[in-house]
């Protein structure tokens, strides 16, 4: 007996992983899509919005058939979208408030239906609780088929239509000049937006079901441009939390399926965020910090030119004291950093008791700098008629980033009017 | 005497909600209150099972670190890596919420704790927490002392700081180029928005937050101009729809959240036809 009941559970478990994990991978496919409109707080609003709609479908029809309560959710959450458009392209208010009114005004009206409910004394209205919270762990065979076919539809519609959302997701007005149907196309993107939320709040719950939207197309975002690599990103994250929250919440007891899904993909997004070889948190900290080297590292070798140019001798001998004058913002211990890293790629030599001259090396990269300078400020001064005295405070920024084919275009454009560092000095 | 408390604590919410939400509505973020008045719950469900008790002052400081927590990573994710304000939101409120809804189902089993009550509030019991002194004298249930607290607290920063609030909500690039920290005065804002949901969500729920944080501010936005009207206006609306609500809720016998949330919206459909025909006619 206990094997057969052991074999019925896996079996269970099997199909229930199955129907979250096509879930997952078709909310995160179309939430992708509306990621990209900026209506992810929508969603929120859209399944909080359902609960009237539930409410109002089990009054009706007086039992818990999911066919009644799956319209009955979605006629509502698809009113409230209405609504949210509505108001926001009515009045000056913007969507982040419009989402926020309807969200209450529904939800207020749907805990006003849930007590009615509650009151009217029907054995078997303890189910809609579940759709605040979700039920994943107790999804029936029927949920399960229902959840497949619809997920299957969604993500072929996708498929279908995918070229065309594409169009009317970035640039709607170019969709229109070329004579889309871009009122039809965004009718179906939200009708399939919606039918995901509804068919997800059943298994996650109303709260958890914006993060089965976003978190996935979110955490992919980091990892690529393409939308078409984005999606499929987005749906493995998905399927990936799906498969292993499924999985965590069947090994420990007590473990609720959807916020245990819902925090696998929350880590994989996070994961993303930082660890993103594009645009993740460390590598932008990283890039800022080597800039920061790059430009501490340059002004020291302009510096040391600048007394080469003003003594001229450029093989003038400067001492540490010298230096932390004229970069009092360094600290000493970094300040010998980045002299002793000069020194080692050659463009300083150490004299021995914290004296420093130029390579020819370093003299020829100082100078280089230097010329970026004035190119700049000659620019300014020729091209935007700014006074000389004002556009040294910009040139010091630029010269670091001054391409050497930006360097090209300057000196055709500056031509023979080409200062050379005289003019740098003149004007200092 | 018990209807009066309810209804003190019911306009002292309202207020509380009208003034931090009109700043809220003027920087567009009024969804950060619905964000922090779900990324409570960790902190809740961890302060109770560190001092198993649901009313001590302990479940109030976990709410707020946990909603100040929430604004800090959405900022964090915003600014650092540049994700789109609505989707940093929506992750790390649904994020927060997921844990506090797996910590309650793992630790406590038995205990007097369910996430229901955080999302509907329970304002029908506030007159059976009171404080009741040695003598055996009531003072009146302990949310009404934390609320007026705030609502002094909000008072007294939106008068001191008024000129800061009012640049930095209507034109944030004028504001820094006269040298104020936006930032930073967004922060304080979101800090102030988090110690009030905490403060409310306790005696009516998440959801009745945010609607008194948006449909009542967002009614006076839409027919007034000045931030002085708007905050007027805005405590007025919310007063109103609070009052209306518990007599309309009790006449028929209703929840007394819903009932509220759905006389402010009401009231926003009136505002929102009101501003209409203003417009078309001059």
């Amino acid at each position: 007996m206990d094997i057969i009941n052991l074999i019925y559970r896996d079996v269970t478990i099997i199909y229930i992983t199955l129907g979250i994990v096509l879930l997952a991978a078709s909310s995160s496919i179309v939430g992708s899509f509306f990621m990209f409109e900026k209506k992810s707080l929508v969603g929120d609003a859209i399944a909080h919005s359902m609960l009237p709609g539930l409410c109002l479908g089990f009054l009706f029809i007086g039992n818990k058939n999911p066919i009644y309560l799956i319209s009955g959710a979605f006629i509502t959450g698809f009113i409230s979208m209405i609504l949210i458009d509505f108001i926001s392209s009515n009045s000056k208010l913007k969507i982040e408030t419009s989402t926020s009114i309807c969200l209450s005004i529904f939800f207020g009206m749907g805990i006003l239906l849930l007590s009615i409910t509650q009151n009217s004394g029907t054995a078997n209205q303890a189910g809609l609780q579940h759709f605040l919270f979700g039920k994943a762990a107790s999804l029936l065979m029927n949920d399960v088929i229902n959840i497949c076919i619809l997920s299957s539809f969604i993500i072929l519609c996708v498929i279908l239509f995918f070229k065309e959302f594409r169009l009317i997701t970035f640039d709607k007005v170019f969709a229109k000049t070329i004579g889309f149907p871009v009122k039809v196309l965004t009718f179906i993107l939200n009708f399939l937006i919606i039918l995901s939320i509804t068919i997800g709040v059943q298994s996650v719950g109303v709260v958890l079901m914006s993060a089965m939207l976003i978190t996935p197309a979110a955490g992919a975002r980091f990892w690529t441009n393409n939308l078409y690599k984005m999606i499929f990103i987005a749906a493995n994250f998905a399927i990936f939390s799906g498969i292993f929250g499924a999985f965590v919440s069947y090994t420990i007891n007590q473990m609720p399926t959807g916020p245990c899904i819902v925090v696998f993909m929350s880590i994989l997004a996070f994961f993303s965020f930082l660890f993103s070889p594009y645009k993740g948190i460390i590598k932008v900290f990283w890039k800022r910090y080597t800039y920061k080297i790059r430009i501490e590292k340059e002004n020291i070798l302009k510096f040391f030119y600048e007394v080469g140019i003003n003594n001229k001798d450029f093989n003038h001998i400067i001492s540490f004291k010298n230096i932390k004058t004229n970069f009092s913002f360094i600290s000493n211990n970094k300040l010998q950093r980045r002299l002793n890293t000069l020194v080692k790629s050659g463009f300083l030599y150490y004299l021995g008791s914290k004296r420093w001259k130029l390579t020819e090396s370093g003299k020829h990269m100082g100078a280089y700098i230097l010329k970026l300078h004035c190119l700049w400020e000659a620019y300014l001064t020729k091209y935007l008629n700014i006074k000389p005295c004002h556009v040294h405070e910009d040139a010091e920024s630029i010269e670091h980033i001054l391409t050497p084919e930006l360097e090209q275009e300057l000196i055709s454009l500056v031509g023979k009017e080409f200062p050379d560092s005289e003019f740098y000095d003149k004007n200092r | 005497m018990e209807g009066f408390w309810i209804i003190l604590v019911a306009i002292l919410v309202s207020l509380n909600n009208s003034l931090i939400g009109s700043f809220l509505v003027l920087r567009k973020s009024t969804m950060m209150a619905d964000a922090i008045s779900h990324a409570v719950l960790p902190g809740i469900v961890i302060s109770y099972l560190l001092t198993k008790s649901v009313s001590s002052i302990y479940v109030i400081m976990g709410a707020t670190a946990s909603g100040i927590l929430a604004i800090f990573l959405i900022g964090f994710f915003n600014k650092t890596a540049k994700l789109q304000i609505d989707a940093s939101i929506g992750i790390v409120f649904t994020f927060l919420f997921a844990i506090g809804v797996i910590l309650i189902s793992l630790y406590t089993q038995k205990a007097d704790l369910d996430q229901e009550c955080v999302l509907y509030g329970e304002i029908v019991y506030i007159p059976l927490n009171l404080i009741i002194t040695k003598n055996g004298l009531i003072l009146g249930p302990k949310s009404f002392y934390i609320l007026l607290f705030i609502l002094i607290l909000n008072l007294s920063f939106i008068i001191i700081y008024y000129r800061y609030l009012h640049i930095t909500s209507f034109d944030e690039s004028f504001a820094s180029t006269t040298g104020i920290n936006i930032a930073l005065w967004n922060y304080l804002i979101l800090i102030l928005t988090a110690l009030t949901t905490v403060a409310s969500f306790e005696s009516v729920g998440t959801i009745l937050v945010l609607s008194f944080i948006s449909i009542p501010t967002a009614s006076a936005y839409l027919i007034c101009k000045g931030l002085k009207s708007i905050l007027l206006l805005s405590s007025l609306l919310g007063i109103t729809s609070a009052v209306l609500g518990y007599h309309v809720a009790n006449f028929l016998n209703l929840p007394i959240p819903g009932c509220m949330s759905m006389i402010a919206g009401g009231v926003f459909i009136i505002c929102f036809i009101i501003s209409k025909v203003n417009l078309n006619k001059f």
